[in-house]
């Protein structure tokens, strides 16, 4: 069963408009915030539960009582530049509910005291872009944006910033640094963001998914929400769901939700005759489980964190028996190679030295060193960075090459896949 | 030599006043030159800018390089993008891809003879409950097939 606290009425094409969207109670739950002191929606938000929904998961509440308290200008930003491969669910609710963005974002920056907002999109996602600019302008045309809010005396201005294309401006500091026009390469922590982010002003960031859900949060009170979730993973979540599966696309469950349910329930199982081999639970830098683990495992994050897996951005990638673990490796080796930024020597060299030991395998170049060369290299490049890119990348090389020892030992040994049918994946790579 | 439009001129003076900083707009400026020029971010487009702007070509060219939207070679009229990344090489995107660049007879990442296409492999586009897909300049395109996809591209002009 699904649970829509968020996505109940994403299914209706007048939900994006502000006229439809306030026909299903919308912007009533800012009316209710603005009779709140904003310290009654921090500790609301605190009381939830609610965790960053991006993909570290850190407590939304704590995060915002990191601000200093005083009267400093703060800037509140909505990370969107979605791009962790496997998630496309901040894509979904950007095009189909853009208000409940921009009404999770008012109450935030309420209660945070921050007057000014950016919304950061990736600049692939063209047609969210050219939705949210719509939305944009009827809010400020219906005055739920600039001065004086609904009256309450509160300001609040919100500008849309596309990016550019680059996998690390997901990185909250990152993104900082893209904003400011810069490169958009991370910054080392401390200070935090919420101390000294963009323009070295307090900064809050938070996930498309995250601002949204404040919106229930206040509406229903955090009681009613941790009725929803399980007591370290309060809530619900929006599941992209992906790879070899029969039906694909975004639910929204409660978390805990069992995950050979969400596979075979949900999403329809496996096509006629397959298999189910893997399941990367949480977007591709997540440790990938076998079929057997996935079967057992629920979609928290204490569950997955226990497994040794993350929960991540919420999207499971299902590969089924017709997919070979050295190519699928191989796909996201040349992936972080691609993306690393490059300011940090363990991940600039690492994420190039991972890729092209895959890809020498690949190529039936493969030596018996070599599965534990890129074990050697992958550990040595966790926790050495800036950033977790580098440690994005080692997770699945460090997963794939233990859980699936065999096939890369078969493809070392005889230069092609174990898999039947799978040849010439070199070509492909290049 | 590259020289915005009037509008496109305009366009870049808003942004450079829209932000806290100047330099936040770059970005939105090398969106609107590369537009203008045919798809892609040439040394004169950087000149033109810089002048345009008033910020230094080194700082201009820093941002260009960094982000992958901005291409540093000519570009076919249609940018045909294959996602090629987990969920859509599990469906067949990298096929895709090569199908494509066969049909078309053009090399990845070159333009064909008649000018009209680039076929590159991209990193995931976020479409992939609707694997494979494509981004054809700024649409998407997704579930594809190798007959479908092809259709596509034989429709645009």
């Amino acid at each position: 069963m699904e649970a829509k606290l968020l996505s109940e009425f994403y299914h209706k094409d007048e939900f994006r408009f502000l006229a439809g969207y306030q026909k299903f109670g919308g912007y009533e739950t800012l009316k209710k915030a603005f009779t709140l002191t904003p310290q009654a929606i921090l500790e609301e938000v605190k009381a939830s539960g609610l965790r960053g929904r991006g993909g570290a998961g850190f407590a939304t509440g704590v995060k915002w009582g990191f601000l200093p308290k005083n009267d400093e200008p703060r800037y509140l930003l909505c990370n969107a530049d979605e791009g962790e491969p496997g998630t496309f669910k901040d894509r979904l609710m950007m095009e189909r509910a853009p208000h409940q963005l921009i009404e999770g974002m008012i109450i935030s920056a309420f209660a945070i005291n921050s007057h000014k907002g950016y919304i950061y999109i990736r600049g692939e996602y063209d047609f969210p872009i050219a939705v949210l600019k719509q939305a944009l302008q009827e809010a400020y045309d219906a005055k739920l944006l600039g001065s004086n809010i609904l009256g309450s005396g509160f300001n609040f201005d919100l500008d849309l910033y596309v990016g550019a294309g680059a996998y690390i401006c997901g990185e909250e500091t990152g993104m900082i640094s893209s904003l400011e026009g810069k490169k958009g390469q991370p910054k080392l922590k401390p200070p935090f963001p919420a101390i000294q982010g963009y323009l070295k002003k307090p900064t809050i960031v938070n996930n498309v998914e995250t601002l949204a859900a404040v919106v229930p949060i206040i509406k229903d009170g955090a009681a009613a929400y941790r009725k929803f979730g399980t007591e370290k993973s309060a809530g619900t979540k929006l599941f992209s769901l992906s790879g070899n599966i029969l039906r694909p696309g975004n639910y929204e469950v409660n978390l805990g939700y069992p995950m050979k349910d969400f596979i075979y329930g949900l999403g329809g199982g496996m096509r006629p005759g397959r298999k189910l081999k893997a399941v990367i639970p949480g977007g591709s830098s997540a440790p990938v489980l076998t079929a057997e683990e996935a079967e057992r495992a629920t979609m928290d994050y204490e569950n997955l964190a226990q497994m040794g897996s993350m929960l991540g951005s919420g999207a499971v990638i299902v590969l089924d028996d017709s997919q070979c673990m050295v190519d699928m490796l191989g796909v996201l080796t040349h992936f972080y190679h691609h993306e690393s930024c490059g300011q940090c020597t363990p991940c600039r060299e690492g994420t190039g030295w991972l890729n092209k030991i895959v890809h020498s395998i690949l190529e039936g170049r493969g030596r018996l060193q070599d599965l534990d060369l890129l074990i050697k290299v992958a550990d040595n490049m966790k926790g050495r960075t800036i950033c977790a890119l580098s440690d994005a990348a080692a997770l699945p090389v460090l997963s794939f090459v233990s859980k699936f020892r065999d096939e890369f030992d078969f493809f070392v040994r005889e230069g092609r896949s174990k898999v039947k049918g799978v040849s010439q994946h070199a070509q492909m790579h290049h | 030599m590259f020289t915005l439009s009037p509008e496109g001129k305009t366009a870049v003076l808003a942004e450079l006043k829209r932000y806290e900083v100047i330099e936040s707009a770059i970005i939105p400026a090398l969106y609107i030159a590369q537009k203008e020029n045919k798809g892609w971010i040439s040394k004169d487009v950087i000149h033109h800018l810089s002048e345009v702007m008033k910020i230094p070509e080194s700082k201009i060219t820093e941002v260009f390089q960094f982000y992958t939207m901005f291409n540093q070679k000519p570009v076919g009229q249609y940018h045909v993008q294959v996602c090629t990344n987990i969920s859509c090489a599990a469906n067949g995107g990298r096929e895709l891809a090569n199908h494509l660049c066969k049909e078309i007879r053009v090399q990845l990442g070159e333009v064909s003879k008649d000018g009209k296409f680039t076929v590159s492999r991209a990193e995931c586009l976020g479409s992939c409950g609707t694997a494979p897909m494509m981004q054809v300049n700024d649409r998407y395109y997704e579930n594809l097939t190798a007959e479908s996809a092809m259709n596509i591209l034989r429709g645009l002009k």
